[in-house]
């Protein structure tokens, strides 16, 4: 399992990626973490003439805080994001998520920005940017533009990034409401560590009423891409997340929802868990804005 | 042959650290991916991407001539220079070469190979080769394979079926006749197999010079040198496989046949040495991979009280496309057929079948782990069906302590054994009944919870008379096992072994029994491994023998040894050898200690003194001993009754296990094992074994399995879809023994490597079937895989 | 696609060889340098044999191009020895408690288990599978290894870390 020949290009800062897109277009990958980059190229489904590492970038290194929410720089280590005191106070879902992702060792080297980029359909870092409505920030040699990230995705492992374009933020908006957050994440794999088959997302504020005052619940595993389960926000939104809320929200799924048969699951599994875990985040989310620890799961 | 029991042991049962960890931890062991001698080429290889298929053309000329590519060879040019491997069926119509001639029956079969100076530029020429296929048909299921209008995987054949045999030990009819009950069920054991995390490789060096093909390869396989020489031609003392090379893991798999003809052959066309280390992909599709893939039905006829009185099983092995020795995984679990249990009687039928998919290598157990996922499953459904508790219906089938030596129908006797205080032991050690308990708290939470309970006979020591049976005429009743002790002139102890090891500590254990045979300290003896040509008896460690056989022949070779020193220091202290003691390596008179000769001393006058040697002796102190199976030598008779294995381990596992009803999921919460394995001689290694066969079992039961899509595609062909329990999945499984030594091996010693295997997906599938009880729910196929139990549970699709 | 000169420090000592860019670190450092202790698996990232320390982190050197690690610093299991190659404390306990039997994932585990001492030097038995969760091993049923890094902990503790 030996790669197909290319050349290597060390970038020093985005400049020198941008360029490099720009002249080789499809012909050059990026290789960030390379966590699943270089498995694909060893197996040859991937065959990049030149690949363009970002490591080296300082740039692309690095998470801050502001007004305008939590900005991680694309290629940091999922491992730092792990560890950052930033996003276990600011984005906790995202803190949340992140021992689900893959192993010590592969987060280590696996970047955030990496992770979006992919976009595959049932992976956490993508989920949780979609449940936050992050919003990714796109640099070329002449332009750079912010969109949100939904709509960044078009299919399974499709974007909308263009192929002069380099991921160099994802910025994580603060929620303005009043109130105590909660959240929740639950995934279903083969193995701990492994990919997800289904993952949910979700988090609330809810009032000192009682009342949820915002609510976001999202799927991967269950379509295209990760996406919000719309109907169930707003079951959920203006109530007591009571047992019939949840059911309610619960019920949002079976009709969002255009899950795969693969080897390790069918269709109808991923739909029936889809469900499943869509109440139990819920509850969680509640539970722990409540002030009460996540509830005792099977 | 074993001594009487006697006096302590001093070395044997004691914890001492295991020899060969020291290099690997210092990551300084030698396996096969570390020789690479200078001019080494190395080969890829193109696989089908079809199940079946005619092969129209080869386009290989622009592969050929890419810069650094020294070879590129087919099927064509393999099949008129070497003969076709060995198939251990009579079975001359299924014909087997490492690369495909004419047709392609196997997704991921091998057509063209490559040899370049480097492996990326053996794969950059892959790509350059275009192969043009015609698809056909494939077979893919073995009950339509048998199918009067199934296509044939080797037309020539004639059909589909390698092998049917009956076999009925016993008044069968009589006893299903008679009984009060019979139930039937149908188990199925999906395919899987025990995957090492090295991969089989090889490096083949053919030298004219020297008229020797040297071969070092990640290898465990019996005849291994012999099937090497006949495929390629050349006389067998050419043929020199170093054992010493450290294998990464084997538990049975590892045979590596078509890859050695395949790079002996190109070592000598290339005048190099060449090396074809499998990768990943390969490995899972088409390399040294998958085990059996069986279906079972049974019927099972039992007393009201339930005693089970007799079975009917018919077994029925989807052999894959090219055999080789895999058939005989339906033969070997013969040997312990009706299990720990008093059954009076038994019909067994024996169907192999071959269809397009990768062929079946021999797998740890050789076909007894499926079996006893059968036979337990079975005692578990005399239970349910009399609503008699499962431990109960055990401990009143179990045979006896004091019935051994115990023959089952099938003409084998086992050797020892306490079935009962074994049960209790593991009862003990669960806590049993805090463990229902438990289980019953949590079911009262709303989580499904099982208890599960498995008991396993383990047989060991490697007779392997079944292969008679299935292939009558063959008459092979010489299962050995060789070592070779010297004392050199200073009085340390060299060992020497004629087989690969793949972890099981086979240098611990010689080297622990020398010690308690010589009186000497095992940390002091060195052994080393021969080569094939080097020339020592061996059938490789398969089987569950080298404990027994290893074991036999080097305290067979250590009581020569102390014999000959004895005699040397009868002649030189004048004392009559009746009267002299043994201790620690000095000999002296038993009536006057002061007349006594040193281990140094002895050592010395026998490399160095011949006036001071007796008649008869001859220089040096070094002797071979060859040790022969306990029990063998025996063909079956006209009943097709016969001794088999001689030396039978015994296990009990109690799993708890939580199942998600949301999402399927089992997590085993608690894992308990008592097992008997005789003496052990390292308890580390003993420990060792058991544990992770019961984790390679859990994996068979909840985890792995080699899946084809329905047009025969092989779709679990990476580690993300094979899946392999780390660390989360197994829980820390809790081990205790009981010892019923055999009276057939050197110090008591049985096998040990299997039983874990043997009992764990036994054991799951009861504690899962537990789990699912209470919704009137059950399973009894393998692996049940989270979404196969969500789906049960909730409904839905099948996968 | 011309090859070039590498150099980096591994297990303390500058090294330099040549590579193609597509060569993986885990083959540089096996073929390259000739430190064949670090094993190959799977090459798809999963199995965790070719486990190394990068820059003080446990990475899978399958899954990094040798070209990545220039000027960068990798341990390998030999770096885990005494420059005499005595095994280190690491090591005595996983020969203590027999942590492996083939020895092929142990290079691996070792190194998982060295990054995991380094930042948490009294490990839960949590810690110490979520640190080692992507190391698979056969031969074991990982009960050995667990208790192989549970003594390791306690004798770098009582060797003064």
């Amino acid at each position: 399992m030996k790669a197909a020949p290319f050349e290597y290009l060390v970038a020093d800062a985005i400049d020198d990626v941008t360029t490099g897109l720009a002249d080789f277009g499809d012909e050059a990958t990026i290789i960030a973490g390379g966590q699943t980059l270089v498995p694909l190229m060893a197996m040859r489904l991937a065959r990049p003439a030149l690949l363009i590492d970002v490591n080296g970038i300082p740039e692309l290194q690095g998470i801050d805080q502001a007004a305008g929410g939590v900005r991680i720089k694309a290629c940091t280590r999922q491992s730092d994001a792990l560890a950052s005191p930033i996003i276990a106070q600011r984005v906790p879902l995202l803190a949340k998520a992140l021992p689900y992702v893959g192993h010590a060792q592969t987060r280590n080297r696996g970047t955030v920005g990496g992770s979006i980029a992919l976009g595959d359909p049932a992976a956490e870092i993508p989920l949780v940017a979609t449940a936050l409505d992050a919003r990714i920030t796109l640099q070329k040699l002449a332009s750079t533009r912010e969109i949100p990230i939904r709509g960044f995705y078009e299919g399974p492992m499709m974007t909308s990034i263009e192929p002069d374009e380099c991921i160099t933020e994802i910025l994580f908006p603060p929620w303005q409401e009043e109130g105590r957050r909660g959240t929740g994440f639950q995934e279903v794999s083969l193995r701990h560590g492994d990919f997800a088959i289904v993952a949910a997302a979700a988090q609330v504020i809810m009032g000192e009423d009682g009342v949820c005052r915002r609510a976001a619940v999202a799927l991967g595993g269950v379509a295209g891409f990760p996406f919000c389960l719309t109907a169930a926000e707003d079951a959920l939104t203006g109530t007591v997340i009571d047992d019939p809320a949840v059911a309610a929200a619960g019920a949002a799924v079976d009709g969002a929802v255009d899950p795969q048969n693969d080897l390790h699951a069918s269709a109808g599994y991923r739909r029936r868990v889809a469900k499943v875990l869509v109440e139990r985040v819920i509850r969680e989310a509640a539970q722990e804005a409540a002030g009460g620890a996540p509830g005792d799961h099977p | 042959m074993s001594e009487p029991a006697r006096r302590n042991l001093v070395h044997i049962s004691r914890k001492r650290r295991v020899k060969e960890d020291k290099r690997f931890v210092s990551g300084t062991g030698c396996y096969v991916q570390d020789v690479v001698p200078p001019g080494t080429r190395h080969v890829a290889v193109l696989t089908s991407p079809y199940p079946r298929a005619r092969i129209i053309s080869i386009d290989w000329q622009k592969a050929a001539a890419l810069d650094g590519v020294h070879a590129v060879v087919t099927g064509e040019e393999l099949a008129a220079r070497t003969a076709p491997l060995h198939q251990a069926l009579n079975l001359p119509h299924v014909v087997w070469r490492p690369l495909a001639v004419a047709m392609v029956r196997y997704a991921g079969e091998w057509v063209v190979a490559v040899a370049a100076e480097t492996e990326h530029i053996a794969e950059d020429a892959l790509d350059l080769i275009e192969v043009e296929y015609e698809p056909l048909p494939a077979i893919l299921d073995p009950e339509e394979a048998m199918a009067e209008d199934a296509p044939l995987v080797h037309p020539e054949h004639g059909s589909n079926i390698l092998y049917r045999g009956v076999f009925t030990w016993g008044p069968v009819a009589e006893d299903f006749e008679a009984a009060d009950h019979q139930l039937t069920f149908r188990a199925r054991w999906g395919r899987s197999s025990t995957v090492p995390i090295e991969t089989f490789g090889v490096l083949a060096w053919w030298r004219e010079g020297t008229d020797t093909l040297d071969i070092w390869a990640s290898i465990q396989m019996p005849k291994y040198a012999e099937q090497i020489a006949s495929a390629l031609g050349i006389p067998l003392n050419n043929v020199n496989v170093h054992h010493d090379v450290d294998v990464g893991g084997a538990y049975g798999v590892k045979r590596g046949i078509k890859h050695t003809v395949l790079a002996g052959y190109l070592s000598r066309k290339l005048g190099a040495p060449v090396r074809l280390i499998e990768d990943r992909l390969v490995n899972l599709a088409g390399g040294d991979a998958h085990g059996p893939d069986r279906i079972f039905d049974t019927e099972v006829a039992f007393t009201s009280d339930g005693i089970i009185t007799s079975l009917k099983i018919r077994a029925i092995d989807d052999a894959g496309a090219y055999p080789g020795r895999g058939p005989y995984q339906l033969a070997k679990p013969i040997t312990a057929i009706t299990g720990p249990y008093r059954i009076n009687s038994v019909r067994y039928e024996a169907i192999s079948i071959t269809s397009n998919k990768t062929g079946q290598v021999p797998v740890r157990g050789f076909g007894q782990a499926p079996t006893n996922y059968m036979l337990e499953t079975a005692v578990d459904k005399v239970a349910q069906n009399l609503g008699m508790d499962r431990l109960e219906v055990r401990r009143r089938n179990f045979i006896r302590s004091d019935e051994f030596p115990y023959t089952i129908p099938s003409g084998t006797a086992y050797d020892s054994g306490d079935y009962h205080a074994v049960l209790e032991k593991v009862l003990d050690l669960a806590t049993y009944d805090d463990l229902l308990e438990r289980r019953d708290q949590r079911r009262a939470d709303g989580v499904l919870a099982g208890v599960g309970i498995a008991t396993c006979l383990e047989p060991s020591g490697g007779n392997t008379m079944f292969e008679h049976l299935m292939y009558p005429g063959a008459e092979i009743t010489t299962f050995m096992e060789a070592c070779q002790v010297r004392i050199d002139s200073q009085g340390a102890i060299t060992a020497i072994m004629g087989t690969s090891s793949s972890g099981q500590g086979h240098e611990t254990l010689v080297a622990t029994i020398l010690g308690e045979e010589l009186e000497r300290d095992p940390d002091d003896i060195r052994v080393i491994h021969a080569s094939s040509r080097e020339g020592l008896p061996t059938l490789a460690p398969v089987a569950s023998r080298m404990a027994i056989m290893l074991g036999g022949a080097a305290a067979g070779a250590a009581r020569k040894l102390r014999d000959q020193m004895i005699r040397i220091a009868a002649h030189n202290l004048e004392v009559p050898p009746t009267e002299l003691e043994y201790s620690g390596g000095t000999v002296f008179a038993r009536f006057d200690h002061a007349a006594k000769l040193s281990w140094r001393e002895i050592c010395f006058i026998a490399h160095n003194q011949s006036h001071k040697m007796p008649e008869g002796l001859e220089p040096g102190l070094q002797a071979i001993h060859v040790f022969q199976v306990p029990g063998g030598g025996k063909l079956p008779d006209d009943q097709n009754r016969v001794q088999l294995y001689p030396c039978f381990a015994f296990q009990a596992h109690i799993p708890f296990v939580e199942i998600d009803p949301g999402t399927g999921k089992v997590t085993i919460i608690a894992y308990f094992i008592a097992h008997d394995c005789g003496t052990i001689i390292n308890p580390d290694i003993v420990r060792g074994m058991v544990i992770g066969g019961a984790a390679q079992g859990i994996g068979a039961a909840l985890y792995e399995k080699f899946v084809y899509a329905p047009d025969g595609q092989f779709i679990s062909g990476t580690f993300a879809d094979y899946v392999l329990p780390s660390i989360f999945e197994i829980p820390y499984i809790e081990v205790t023994e009981h010892c019923t030594p055999s009276p057939l091996t050197s110090h008591g010693q049985k096998g040990t490597g299997e039983g874990g295997y043997l009992g764990a997906p036994a054991a799951i599938a009861s504690a899962v079937n537990d789990a699912l009880a209470p919704r009137g729910l059950s399973l009894h196929e393998l692996p049940m895989r989270m979404a196969d139990i969500e789906e049960l549970l909730n409904g839905g699709d099948r996968i | 696609m011309k090859p070039g000169t590498i150099t980096l420090e591994v297990n303390g000592r500058l090294r330099s060889a040549t590579a193609e860019p597509r060569l993986t670190l885990l083959d540089f450092l096996r073929y390259a340098l000739h430190l064949t202790g670090t094993h190959m698996g799977c090459e798809h990232g999963v199995c965790g044999a070719c486990t190394v320390m990068f820059d003080g982190s446990a990475v899978r050197s399958c899954l990094m191009y040798a070209f990545q690690a220039q000027g960068h610093q990798v341990t390998t299991v030999e770096g885990l020895c005494d420059g005499d190659g005595t095994p280190g404390r690491i090591q005595e306990a996983f020969q203590e408690a027999h942590g492996l039997q083939c020895g092929y994932c142990t290079p691996g585990m070792l190194i998982s288990a060295f990054a995991l001492l380094q930042s948490t030097p009294d490990p839960s038995d949590d810690e110490i599978r979520e640190a080692l969760g992507g190391n698979l091993c056969r031969c074991t049923g990982y009960a050995q290894i667990i208790d192989a890094v549970r003594l390791a902990a306690v004798s770098l503790k009582g060797a003064g870390g």
